[in-house]
Protein backbone atom coordinates (compact mmCIF):
# COMPACT_ATOMS: atom_id res chain seq x y z
CA UNK A 1 0.00 0.00 0.00
CA UNK A 2 1.04 3.27 -0.74
CA UNK A 3 2.09 5.95 2.28
CA UNK A 4 0.51 9.11 2.14
CA UNK A 5 1.60 11.97 4.08
CA UNK A 6 -1.40 12.39 5.89
CA UNK A 7 -1.64 8.69 7.23
CA UNK A 8 -1.38 9.47 10.95
CA UNK A 9 -4.62 11.84 10.68
CA UNK A 10 -6.97 9.65 8.09
CA UNK A 11 -6.00 5.91 9.50
CA UNK A 12 -6.48 6.39 13.17
CA UNK A 13 -9.98 8.43 12.10
CA UNK A 14 -11.08 5.51 10.18
CA UNK A 15 -10.30 2.73 12.49
CA UNK A 16 -12.60 4.75 14.99
CA UNK A 17 -15.34 5.66 12.77
CA UNK A 18 -15.08 1.79 12.09
CA UNK A 19 -15.21 1.37 15.89
CA UNK A 20 -18.51 3.17 16.17
CA UNK A 21 -19.62 1.08 13.28
CA UNK A 22 -19.18 -1.90 15.17
CA UNK A 23 -20.89 -0.14 18.37
CA UNK A 24 -24.00 1.48 16.77
CA UNK A 25 -24.30 -2.33 15.26
CA UNK A 26 -24.17 -3.99 18.63
CA UNK A 27 -26.45 -1.86 20.40
CA UNK A 28 -28.51 -2.48 17.39
CA UNK A 29 -28.36 -6.33 17.37
CA UNK A 30 -27.31 -7.84 20.16
CA UNK A 31 -26.40 -6.08 22.43
CA UNK A 32 -29.60 -4.05 23.37
CA UNK A 33 -28.49 -2.71 26.82
CA UNK A 34 -25.17 -1.09 25.15
CA UNK A 35 -26.62 2.78 24.32
CA UNK A 36 -26.05 3.84 21.13
CA UNK A 37 -23.25 5.90 20.59
CA UNK A 38 -25.55 9.00 20.75
CA UNK A 39 -27.05 8.02 23.73
CA UNK A 40 -23.98 7.49 25.11
CA UNK A 41 -22.68 11.06 24.56
CA UNK A 42 -26.43 12.73 25.85
CA UNK A 43 -26.39 10.96 28.80
CA UNK A 44 -22.89 11.71 29.46
CA UNK A 45 -23.58 15.82 28.12
CA UNK A 46 -23.87 17.21 31.99
CA UNK A 47 -20.46 15.64 32.98
CA UNK A 48 -18.39 16.68 29.90
CA UNK A 49 -20.08 20.45 29.13
CA UNK A 50 -19.54 20.79 32.56
CA UNK A 51 -16.49 18.74 33.87
CA UNK A 52 -15.66 20.38 36.96
CA UNK A 53 -19.23 20.66 38.51
CA UNK A 54 -19.53 19.60 41.96
CA UNK A 55 -23.81 18.38 42.32
CA UNK A 56 -23.21 15.89 45.28
CA UNK A 57 -20.86 13.23 46.90
CA UNK A 58 -21.12 10.82 43.84
CA UNK A 59 -22.54 13.46 41.18
CA UNK A 60 -19.53 15.48 40.27
CA UNK A 61 -17.95 16.62 36.45
CA UNK A 62 -15.89 13.83 34.63
CA UNK A 63 -12.69 15.94 35.16
CA UNK A 64 -13.09 16.83 38.96
CA UNK A 65 -13.46 12.75 39.44
CA UNK A 66 -10.71 12.45 37.16
CA UNK A 67 -8.75 15.02 39.92
CA UNK A 68 -9.63 12.74 42.94
CA UNK A 69 -8.41 9.70 40.67
CA UNK A 70 -5.04 11.72 39.83
CA UNK A 71 -4.18 12.68 43.66
CA UNK A 72 -4.54 9.30 44.63
CA UNK A 73 -2.41 7.41 41.84
CA UNK A 74 0.12 10.45 42.59
CA UNK A 75 0.46 9.43 46.18
CA UNK A 76 0.37 5.71 45.81
CA UNK A 77 3.02 6.53 42.53
CA UNK A 78 5.17 8.30 44.56
CA UNK A 79 5.76 5.58 47.48
CA UNK A 80 6.51 2.95 44.71
CA UNK A 81 9.38 4.85 43.25
CA UNK A 82 10.86 5.97 46.89
CA UNK A 83 10.74 2.13 47.41
CA UNK A 84 11.47 0.90 44.74
CA UNK A 85 14.32 2.86 43.41
CA UNK A 86 16.34 1.86 46.66
CA UNK A 87 15.39 -1.47 46.06
CA UNK A 88 16.56 -1.53 42.06
CA UNK A 89 19.74 -0.17 42.59
CA UNK A 90 20.39 -2.57 45.90
CA UNK A 91 19.44 -5.44 43.41
CA UNK A 92 21.16 -4.10 40.54
CA UNK A 93 24.64 -3.43 42.84
CA UNK A 94 24.74 -6.69 44.61
CA UNK A 95 24.66 -10.00 43.31
CA UNK A 96 23.68 -11.74 46.64
CA UNK A 97 20.81 -9.50 47.23
CA UNK A 98 19.88 -10.17 43.82
CA UNK A 99 20.08 -14.06 44.09
CA UNK A 100 18.07 -13.21 47.38
CA UNK A 101 15.66 -11.38 46.18
CA UNK A 102 15.00 -12.34 42.44
CA UNK A 103 12.47 -15.69 43.19
CA UNK A 104 10.38 -13.47 45.99
CA UNK A 105 9.70 -10.12 43.24
CA UNK A 106 8.90 -12.55 40.50
CA UNK A 107 6.10 -14.19 42.91
CA UNK A 108 5.13 -10.93 43.90
CA UNK A 109 5.06 -8.92 40.90
CA UNK A 110 2.12 -11.14 38.82
CA UNK A 111 0.07 -10.52 41.85
CA UNK A 112 -3.71 -8.93 40.80
CA UNK A 113 -4.61 -5.64 42.80
CA UNK A 114 -8.14 -7.31 43.79
CA UNK A 115 -5.74 -9.23 45.52
CA UNK A 116 -3.65 -6.62 47.69
CA UNK A 117 -6.40 -4.62 48.33
CA UNK A 118 -7.85 -7.08 50.95
CA UNK A 119 -4.67 -7.38 52.53
CA UNK A 120 -3.98 -3.80 52.68
CA UNK A 121 -7.43 -3.39 54.54
CA UNK A 122 -6.53 -5.73 56.75
CA UNK A 123 -2.70 -4.32 57.68
CA UNK A 124 -4.08 -0.86 57.39
CA UNK A 125 -7.83 -0.57 58.27
CA UNK A 126 -8.47 2.72 56.73
CA UNK A 127 -10.00 3.15 52.94
CA UNK A 128 -7.42 5.41 51.43
CA UNK A 129 -4.67 3.92 53.12
CA UNK A 130 -5.12 -0.04 51.88
CA UNK A 131 -5.98 1.78 48.07
CA UNK A 132 -2.13 3.67 48.34
CA UNK A 133 -0.91 0.15 49.60
CA UNK A 134 -1.77 -1.58 46.46
CA UNK A 135 -0.98 0.88 43.89
CA UNK A 136 2.09 1.17 45.34
CA UNK A 137 2.70 -2.38 45.80
CA UNK A 138 0.98 -3.18 42.29
CA UNK A 139 3.07 -0.33 39.99
CA UNK A 140 6.53 -1.05 41.97
CA UNK A 141 7.63 -3.46 40.19
CA UNK A 142 8.94 -2.31 36.76
CA UNK A 143 10.54 0.88 38.31
CA UNK A 144 12.88 -1.71 40.55
CA UNK A 145 13.73 -3.95 37.56
CA UNK A 146 14.41 -1.59 35.27
CA UNK A 147 16.86 0.35 37.82
CA UNK A 148 17.91 -3.02 38.56
CA UNK A 149 19.28 -3.35 35.01
CA UNK A 150 20.13 0.46 34.60
CA UNK A 151 22.30 -0.08 37.29
CA UNK A 152 23.84 -3.53 36.00
CA UNK A 153 24.29 -1.56 32.79
CA UNK A 154 26.50 1.15 34.35
CA UNK A 155 29.66 0.73 31.99
CA UNK A 156 32.66 -0.30 34.04
CA UNK A 157 34.40 2.55 32.49
CA UNK A 158 32.59 5.16 34.21
CA UNK A 159 32.79 3.30 37.39
CA UNK A 160 37.10 3.60 37.02
CA UNK A 161 36.70 7.16 36.70
CA UNK A 162 35.04 7.07 39.66
CA UNK A 163 37.37 5.21 41.55
CA UNK A 164 40.88 6.99 40.20
CA UNK A 165 39.55 9.81 41.17
CA UNK A 166 38.50 8.24 45.16
CA UNK A 167 35.02 9.34 44.94
CA UNK A 168 32.90 8.70 47.90
CA UNK A 169 30.19 6.61 48.31
CA UNK A 170 27.74 8.73 48.02
CA UNK A 171 29.53 11.05 44.93
CA UNK A 172 30.09 8.11 43.16
CA UNK A 173 26.56 7.18 43.67
CA UNK A 174 24.88 10.95 42.86
CA UNK A 175 27.28 11.62 40.66
CA UNK A 176 28.38 8.75 38.55
CA UNK A 177 25.60 5.40 38.89
CA UNK A 178 22.49 7.39 39.31
CA UNK A 179 22.79 10.03 36.01
CA UNK A 180 24.64 6.51 34.66
CA UNK A 181 21.51 4.58 35.24
CA UNK A 182 18.55 7.47 35.34
CA UNK A 183 17.25 6.61 31.49
CA UNK A 184 16.49 3.15 32.70
CA UNK A 185 15.23 4.36 35.54
CA UNK A 186 12.76 6.73 33.81
CA UNK A 187 11.34 3.72 31.35
CA UNK A 188 10.68 1.82 34.83
CA UNK A 189 8.90 4.86 36.00
CA UNK A 190 6.83 5.36 32.67
CA UNK A 191 5.54 1.61 33.39
CA UNK A 192 4.79 1.87 37.19
CA UNK A 193 2.93 4.98 36.22
CA UNK A 194 0.78 3.25 33.52
CA UNK A 195 0.04 0.10 36.33
CA UNK A 196 -0.42 2.77 39.00
CA UNK A 197 -3.46 4.21 36.64
CA UNK A 198 -4.65 0.49 35.72
CA UNK A 199 -4.58 0.08 39.35
CA UNK A 200 -6.63 2.99 40.37
CA UNK A 201 -9.94 1.71 38.98
CA UNK A 202 -10.04 -1.50 40.69
CA UNK A 203 -8.99 0.50 43.90
CA UNK A 204 -11.38 2.83 43.90
CA UNK A 205 -14.29 0.38 42.84
CA UNK A 206 -13.48 -2.04 45.82
CA UNK A 207 -13.63 0.98 47.97
CA UNK A 208 -15.74 3.33 46.79
CA UNK A 209 -13.76 6.16 46.59
CA UNK A 210 -14.92 9.40 44.85
CA UNK A 211 -13.12 8.88 41.44
CA UNK A 212 -13.31 7.94 37.75
CA UNK A 213 -13.06 3.80 38.89
CA UNK A 214 -15.98 4.91 41.70
CA UNK A 215 -18.59 6.61 39.45
CA UNK A 216 -17.89 3.78 37.45
CA UNK A 217 -18.79 1.46 39.45
CA UNK A 218 -21.64 3.78 41.13
CA UNK A 219 -23.14 4.18 37.98
CA UNK A 220 -23.08 0.19 36.95
CA UNK A 221 -24.93 -0.13 40.07
CA UNK A 222 -27.24 2.86 39.37
CA UNK A 223 -27.93 0.89 35.55
CA UNK A 224 -26.77 4.25 33.39
CA UNK A 225 -24.23 2.42 31.05
CA UNK A 226 -23.59 5.57 28.83
CA UNK A 227 -21.45 6.70 32.07
CA UNK A 228 -19.74 3.50 31.84
CA UNK A 229 -18.48 3.96 28.69
CA UNK A 230 -17.60 7.57 29.54
CA UNK A 231 -15.82 6.57 32.53
CA UNK A 232 -13.58 4.11 30.30
CA UNK A 233 -12.83 6.32 27.77
CA UNK A 234 -11.77 9.17 29.97
CA UNK A 235 -9.68 6.47 31.78
CA UNK A 236 -8.16 6.10 28.69
CA UNK A 237 -7.23 8.99 27.58
CA UNK A 238 -6.07 10.06 30.77
CA UNK A 239 -3.30 6.76 30.52
CA UNK A 240 -2.57 7.62 27.56
CA UNK A 241 -1.95 11.68 28.14
CA UNK A 242 0.42 10.14 30.90
CA UNK A 243 2.02 7.70 28.75
CA UNK A 244 3.27 10.61 26.45
CA UNK A 245 4.05 13.17 29.22
CA UNK A 246 6.52 10.57 30.45
CA UNK A 247 8.38 9.38 27.29
CA UNK A 248 8.99 13.04 26.71
CA UNK A 249 10.87 13.05 29.99
CA UNK A 250 12.35 9.83 28.94
CA UNK A 251 13.30 10.95 25.43
CA UNK A 252 14.65 14.08 26.86
CA UNK A 253 16.91 11.77 28.87
CA UNK A 254 18.29 9.51 26.71
CA UNK A 255 18.73 12.46 24.29
CA UNK A 256 21.04 13.69 27.17
CA UNK B 1 48.40 25.11 43.51
CA UNK B 2 49.98 21.60 44.43
CA UNK B 3 53.40 21.37 45.93
CA UNK B 4 56.10 20.40 43.69
CA UNK B 5 56.46 16.67 44.01
CA UNK B 6 59.49 15.60 46.06
CA UNK B 7 61.62 13.63 43.79
CA UNK B 8 61.30 10.06 44.06
CA UNK B 9 64.54 8.70 41.75
CA UNK B 10 62.14 5.49 41.29
CA UNK B 11 58.40 6.81 41.39
CA UNK B 12 57.11 2.88 39.88
CA UNK B 13 58.88 0.15 40.63
CA UNK B 14 56.87 -3.41 39.76
CA UNK B 15 58.87 -6.18 40.77
CA UNK B 16 57.93 -10.05 39.45
CA UNK B 17 54.62 -9.12 38.35
CA UNK B 18 51.64 -11.75 37.20
CA UNK B 19 48.54 -11.43 36.31
CA UNK B 20 45.67 -14.22 34.75
CA UNK B 21 42.40 -14.62 34.03
CA UNK B 22 39.74 -17.37 34.22
CA UNK B 23 37.77 -17.57 31.23
CA UNK B 24 35.20 -20.43 29.90
CA UNK B 25 37.07 -22.74 33.05
CA UNK B 26 40.54 -21.95 31.51
CA UNK B 27 43.05 -20.18 32.92
CA UNK B 28 44.28 -17.67 30.98
CA UNK B 29 48.46 -16.18 31.89
CA UNK B 30 47.75 -12.29 30.46
CA UNK B 31 51.48 -10.99 32.25
CA UNK B 32 54.05 -13.34 33.30
CA UNK B 33 56.82 -12.12 35.71
CA UNK B 34 56.84 -8.50 34.44
CA UNK B 35 59.78 -5.77 35.82
CA UNK B 36 59.55 -2.49 35.07
CA UNK B 37 60.82 1.07 37.27
CA UNK B 38 59.57 4.11 36.10
CA UNK B 39 61.94 7.19 37.11
CA UNK B 40 60.35 10.99 37.87
CA UNK B 41 60.35 12.58 35.09
CA UNK B 42 60.44 10.25 32.18
CA UNK B 43 58.33 9.41 29.97
CA UNK B 44 57.81 5.56 29.13
CA UNK B 45 56.28 3.93 25.95
CA UNK B 46 55.10 0.25 26.22
CA UNK B 47 55.24 -1.18 22.72
CA UNK B 48 53.00 -4.14 22.23
CA UNK B 49 50.55 -5.70 19.77
CA UNK B 50 47.01 -6.23 20.28
CA UNK B 51 45.77 -9.05 22.76
CA UNK B 52 49.23 -8.70 24.42
CA UNK B 53 47.93 -7.54 28.01
CA UNK B 54 48.37 -3.80 27.65
CA UNK B 55 45.27 -2.78 28.91
CA UNK B 56 45.71 -5.40 31.81
CA UNK B 57 49.37 -3.55 32.56
CA UNK B 58 47.76 -0.18 33.06
CA UNK B 59 44.92 -1.08 35.23
CA UNK B 60 47.27 -2.82 37.57
CA UNK B 61 49.48 0.05 37.71
CA UNK B 62 46.70 2.20 38.46
CA UNK B 63 45.11 -0.16 41.30
CA UNK B 64 42.19 -1.10 39.35
CA UNK B 65 42.91 -4.51 39.38
CA UNK B 66 45.44 -6.21 42.06
CA UNK B 67 48.68 -8.82 40.17
CA UNK B 68 48.46 -12.37 41.10
CA UNK B 69 52.04 -12.14 42.08
CA UNK B 70 54.56 -9.88 42.60
CA UNK B 71 54.83 -6.20 44.09
CA UNK B 72 54.02 -2.59 42.90
CA UNK B 73 55.54 0.14 44.42
CA UNK B 74 55.08 3.53 43.76
CA UNK B 75 56.13 6.44 45.85
CA UNK B 76 57.85 3.66 48.13
CA UNK B 77 54.63 2.48 49.39
CA UNK B 78 52.70 -0.78 47.77
CA UNK B 79 49.67 0.38 45.42
CA UNK B 80 46.58 -0.87 47.27
CA UNK B 81 43.97 0.56 44.84
CA UNK B 82 43.14 3.45 42.30
CA UNK B 83 43.82 7.09 43.55
CA UNK B 84 44.59 10.39 41.38
CA UNK B 85 48.00 10.25 42.12
CA UNK B 86 48.29 7.64 39.38
CA UNK B 87 45.94 9.50 36.88
CA UNK B 88 44.22 7.26 33.53
CA UNK B 89 43.74 8.29 30.44
CA UNK B 90 41.68 5.20 28.81
CA UNK B 91 41.75 4.42 25.40
CA UNK B 92 37.03 4.54 24.99
CA UNK B 93 37.70 8.47 26.42
CA UNK B 94 35.20 7.12 29.33
CA UNK B 95 33.78 10.88 29.84
CA UNK B 96 30.46 11.03 31.38
CA UNK B 97 28.36 11.85 28.44
CA UNK B 98 25.22 13.39 30.64
CA UNK B 99 28.32 16.14 31.59
CA UNK B 100 29.38 18.76 29.38
CA UNK B 101 33.71 18.98 28.60
CA UNK B 102 33.87 21.53 31.33
CA UNK B 103 31.54 19.55 33.88
CA UNK B 104 33.58 16.77 33.02
CA UNK B 105 36.68 18.67 34.08
CA UNK B 106 35.30 20.04 37.04
CA UNK B 107 34.05 17.03 38.50
CA UNK B 108 37.64 15.57 38.64
CA UNK B 109 38.83 19.31 40.00
CA UNK B 110 36.39 19.51 42.43
CA UNK B 111 37.06 15.66 44.01
CA UNK B 112 40.76 16.01 43.60
CA UNK B 113 41.06 19.91 45.26
CA UNK B 114 38.24 20.29 47.67
CA UNK B 115 40.03 23.01 49.55
CA UNK B 116 39.87 25.14 46.96
CA UNK B 117 37.61 28.22 46.56
CA UNK B 118 35.13 27.71 43.99
CA UNK B 119 36.34 30.64 41.43
CA UNK B 120 39.77 28.97 41.86
CA UNK B 121 38.98 25.85 41.08
CA UNK B 122 36.67 27.39 37.74
CA UNK B 123 39.33 29.42 36.55
CA UNK B 124 41.96 26.36 37.07
CA UNK B 125 39.22 23.88 34.69
CA UNK B 126 39.20 26.44 32.34
CA UNK B 127 43.12 26.46 32.37
CA UNK B 128 43.14 22.85 31.62
CA UNK B 129 40.43 23.41 28.53
CA UNK B 130 42.25 26.01 27.20
CA UNK B 131 45.71 24.28 27.18
CA UNK B 132 44.14 21.21 24.96
CA UNK B 133 42.63 24.18 22.37
CA UNK B 134 38.89 23.36 23.56
CA UNK B 135 37.37 26.50 24.88
CA UNK B 136 35.37 26.67 22.00
CA UNK B 137 33.35 23.49 23.20
CA UNK B 138 33.46 23.60 26.70
CA UNK B 139 29.72 23.60 26.55
CA UNK B 140 29.19 21.03 24.45
CA UNK B 141 28.62 17.40 25.56
CA UNK B 142 30.98 14.38 24.39
CA UNK B 143 28.09 13.43 22.11
CA UNK B 144 28.78 16.51 19.96
CA UNK B 145 32.65 16.06 20.04
CA UNK B 146 35.09 14.11 17.43
CA UNK B 147 36.97 11.39 18.73
CA UNK B 148 40.17 13.51 19.19
CA UNK B 149 38.21 16.24 20.86
CA UNK B 150 37.02 13.63 23.06
CA UNK B 151 40.58 12.25 23.84
CA UNK B 152 41.52 16.12 24.44
CA UNK B 153 38.82 16.17 27.21
CA UNK B 154 39.52 13.11 28.76
CA UNK B 155 43.63 14.24 28.66
CA UNK B 156 42.66 17.36 30.16
CA UNK B 157 40.82 15.89 33.12
CA UNK B 158 43.57 13.67 34.01
CA UNK B 159 46.36 16.62 33.59
CA UNK B 160 43.92 18.46 35.78
CA UNK B 161 44.42 16.22 38.69
CA UNK B 162 48.12 16.75 38.88
CA UNK B 163 48.83 12.88 38.89
CA UNK B 164 52.44 12.17 39.80
CA UNK B 165 52.48 9.53 36.94
CA UNK B 166 50.19 9.82 33.43
CA UNK B 167 48.97 6.60 32.63
CA UNK B 168 47.99 6.58 28.59
CA UNK B 169 46.62 3.84 27.73
CA UNK B 170 46.70 3.51 24.03
CA UNK B 171 45.20 7.14 24.08
CA UNK B 172 45.26 7.70 20.30
CA UNK B 173 44.95 3.90 19.10
CA UNK B 174 40.89 5.11 18.02
CA UNK B 175 41.79 8.37 16.12
CA UNK B 176 42.26 8.87 12.67
CA UNK B 177 46.41 8.96 11.20
CA UNK B 178 45.94 12.60 11.14
CA UNK B 179 43.98 13.59 14.27
CA UNK B 180 46.31 11.17 16.01
CA UNK B 181 49.71 13.12 14.62
CA UNK B 182 48.25 15.97 15.35
CA UNK B 183 47.84 14.93 18.95
CA UNK B 184 50.95 13.54 19.24
CA UNK B 185 52.58 17.03 18.92
CA UNK B 186 49.94 18.40 21.66
CA UNK B 187 50.85 15.68 24.29
CA UNK B 188 54.66 16.34 23.34
CA UNK B 189 53.81 19.71 24.04
CA UNK B 190 52.31 19.07 27.13
CA UNK B 191 54.38 16.79 28.55
CA UNK B 192 57.09 18.89 28.32
CA UNK B 193 55.64 21.99 29.35
CA UNK B 194 54.47 19.83 32.45
CA UNK B 195 57.41 18.14 33.08
CA UNK B 196 55.37 14.85 33.23
CA UNK B 197 56.41 11.49 34.14
CA UNK B 198 54.25 9.17 32.00
CA UNK B 199 53.45 5.51 31.15
CA UNK B 200 52.87 5.45 27.29
CA UNK B 201 51.19 2.34 26.22
CA UNK B 202 50.74 1.99 22.48
CA UNK B 203 51.07 -0.42 19.41
CA UNK B 204 52.38 2.16 17.12
CA UNK B 205 56.23 2.47 17.74
CA UNK B 206 56.64 5.88 15.58
CA UNK B 207 54.24 7.21 18.55
CA UNK B 208 56.49 5.41 20.78
CA UNK B 209 59.89 6.73 19.55
CA UNK B 210 58.32 10.12 18.96
CA UNK B 211 56.92 10.99 22.76
CA UNK B 212 59.06 8.66 24.60
CA UNK B 213 62.44 8.98 26.74
CA UNK B 214 62.63 4.88 26.82
CA UNK B 215 60.73 2.39 24.30
CA UNK B 216 60.02 -1.21 25.74
CA UNK B 217 58.72 -3.94 24.31
CA UNK B 218 55.86 -6.15 25.44
CA UNK B 219 55.58 -9.72 24.03
CA UNK B 220 52.79 -10.98 22.56
CA UNK B 221 50.54 -12.74 25.21
CA UNK B 222 49.42 -15.10 26.72
CA UNK B 223 52.11 -14.92 29.20
CA UNK B 224 53.42 -11.77 28.03
CA UNK B 225 56.43 -9.81 29.72
CA UNK B 226 58.85 -6.86 29.22
CA UNK B 227 61.71 -7.37 27.02
CA UNK B 228 65.18 -4.65 27.02
CA UNK B 229 64.61 -1.10 27.40
CA UNK B 230 65.77 0.91 24.11
CA UNK B 231 66.67 4.77 25.57
CA UNK B 232 65.78 6.69 22.73
CA UNK B 233 67.93 10.43 23.22
CA UNK B 234 66.81 11.74 20.11
CA UNK B 235 66.55 15.92 20.62
CA UNK B 236 63.22 17.86 21.71
CA UNK B 237 61.49 18.58 20.16
CA UNK B 238 60.65 16.49 17.60
CA UNK B 239 58.87 17.11 14.79
CA UNK B 240 57.70 14.01 13.15
CA UNK B 241 57.97 15.07 9.71
CA UNK B 242 61.50 15.68 10.07
CA UNK B 243 62.41 12.88 12.86
CA UNK B 244 61.11 10.18 11.00
CA UNK B 245 63.68 10.25 7.83
CA UNK B 246 67.11 10.41 10.49
CA UNK B 247 69.25 7.52 10.23
CA UNK B 248 68.85 7.62 13.91
CA UNK B 249 65.38 7.65 14.14
CA UNK B 250 65.30 4.83 11.76
CA UNK B 251 68.35 2.59 13.34
CA UNK B 252 65.99 2.71 16.74
CA UNK B 253 63.06 1.84 14.88
CA UNK B 254 64.98 -0.74 13.43
CA UNK B 255 66.23 -1.97 16.46
CA UNK B 256 62.72 -2.25 18.32
CA UNK B 257 61.00 -3.64 15.33
CA UNK B 258 63.34 -7.02 15.47
CA UNK B 259 63.00 -7.29 19.17
CA UNK B 260 59.56 -7.25 18.74
CA UNK B 261 59.78 -10.05 15.84
CA UNK B 262 62.09 -11.73 17.57
CA UNK B 263 60.23 -12.16 20.95
CA UNK B 264 57.13 -12.97 19.04
CA UNK B 265 58.69 -15.88 17.03
CA UNK B 266 60.32 -17.28 20.64
CA UNK B 267 57.08 -17.09 22.37
CA UNK B 268 55.51 -18.88 19.04
CA UNK B 269 58.53 -21.06 19.17
CA UNK B 270 56.15 -24.13 20.20
CA UNK B 271 53.02 -23.13 17.84
CA UNK B 272 52.05 -25.55 14.99
CA UNK B 273 53.37 -24.31 11.66
CA UNK B 274 51.16 -22.26 9.46
CA UNK B 275 49.53 -24.15 7.44
CA UNK B 276 49.90 -23.51 3.35
CA UNK B 277 47.28 -22.09 1.76
CA UNK B 278 45.24 -24.48 -0.74
CA UNK B 279 46.53 -23.63 -4.84
CA UNK B 280 43.58 -22.69 -6.36
CA UNK B 281 43.45 -22.43 -10.28
CA UNK B 282 40.53 -20.56 -11.82
CA UNK B 283 38.64 -22.92 -14.38
CA UNK B 284 36.38 -20.72 -17.28
CA UNK B 285 33.74 -22.62 -18.37
CA UNK B 286 33.09 -22.85 -22.31
CA UNK B 287 31.31 -19.71 -23.42
CA UNK B 288 28.23 -21.05 -24.78
CA UNK B 289 24.98 -18.65 -26.28
CA UNK B 290 23.03 -17.95 -23.38
CA UNK B 291 19.33 -17.10 -23.83
CA UNK B 292 18.94 -13.58 -23.42
CA UNK B 293 16.05 -13.42 -20.30
CA UNK B 294 19.05 -15.30 -18.42
CA UNK B 295 21.68 -12.61 -18.65
CA UNK B 296 22.60 -10.50 -15.66
CA UNK B 297 24.96 -8.06 -14.44
CA UNK B 298 26.99 -10.88 -12.38
CA UNK B 299 30.25 -12.05 -13.19
CA UNK B 300 30.76 -14.78 -15.79
CA UNK B 301 30.57 -18.31 -14.40
CA UNK B 302 34.02 -18.85 -12.22
CA UNK B 303 34.43 -21.41 -10.80
CA UNK B 304 37.30 -22.52 -8.23
CA UNK B 305 38.80 -25.44 -7.28
CA UNK B 306 41.07 -27.00 -4.88
CA UNK B 307 43.45 -30.03 -6.56
CA UNK B 308 43.93 -32.62 -4.03
CA UNK B 309 47.25 -33.31 -1.84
Amino acid sequence: MRLNKLDWLWMPLLVMVGVVLVWSLSSATWAPRLPTPTKTLQDSRLYILEPFAKRGEQDQGILRFTWYSLVLVAKGYVIAILVGTPLGFLLGMSKLFSKGFDPLIQILRPVSPLAWLPLGLILFGRLESAALFTIAICSMWPTVLNTAMGVRAIPQDYLNVGRVLRLSRWDMLGKIMIPAALPYMFTGYRLSLGLAWLVIVAAEMLTGAPGVGGFLWQEYNSDIPAHIILCILTIGLVGFVLDRLMSVVENRLRAA
Amino acid sequence: MPQEDTVDEHLLIMRGVSKGFVQGGRRIEVLADLNLTIHTGELVAIVGSSGSGKSTLVSLIAGLQTPDSGTIEFAAKPVSGPGPERGVVFQNYSLLPWLSVTDNIALAVNSVFPQWSTAERQEYVHKFIQMVNLSHAAHKRPSELSGGMRQRVSLARTLAIKPRLLLLDEPLSALDALTRAVLQQEIARICADEKITGLLITNDIDEALLLADRVIPLTAGPKATLGPSFVVDLPRPRDASVLFHTPEFRELRTKVMTHLLEMRHSTHASAKPARPLPSVIPVHERWRPVPKEAVSDQPSDVKFFAPKG
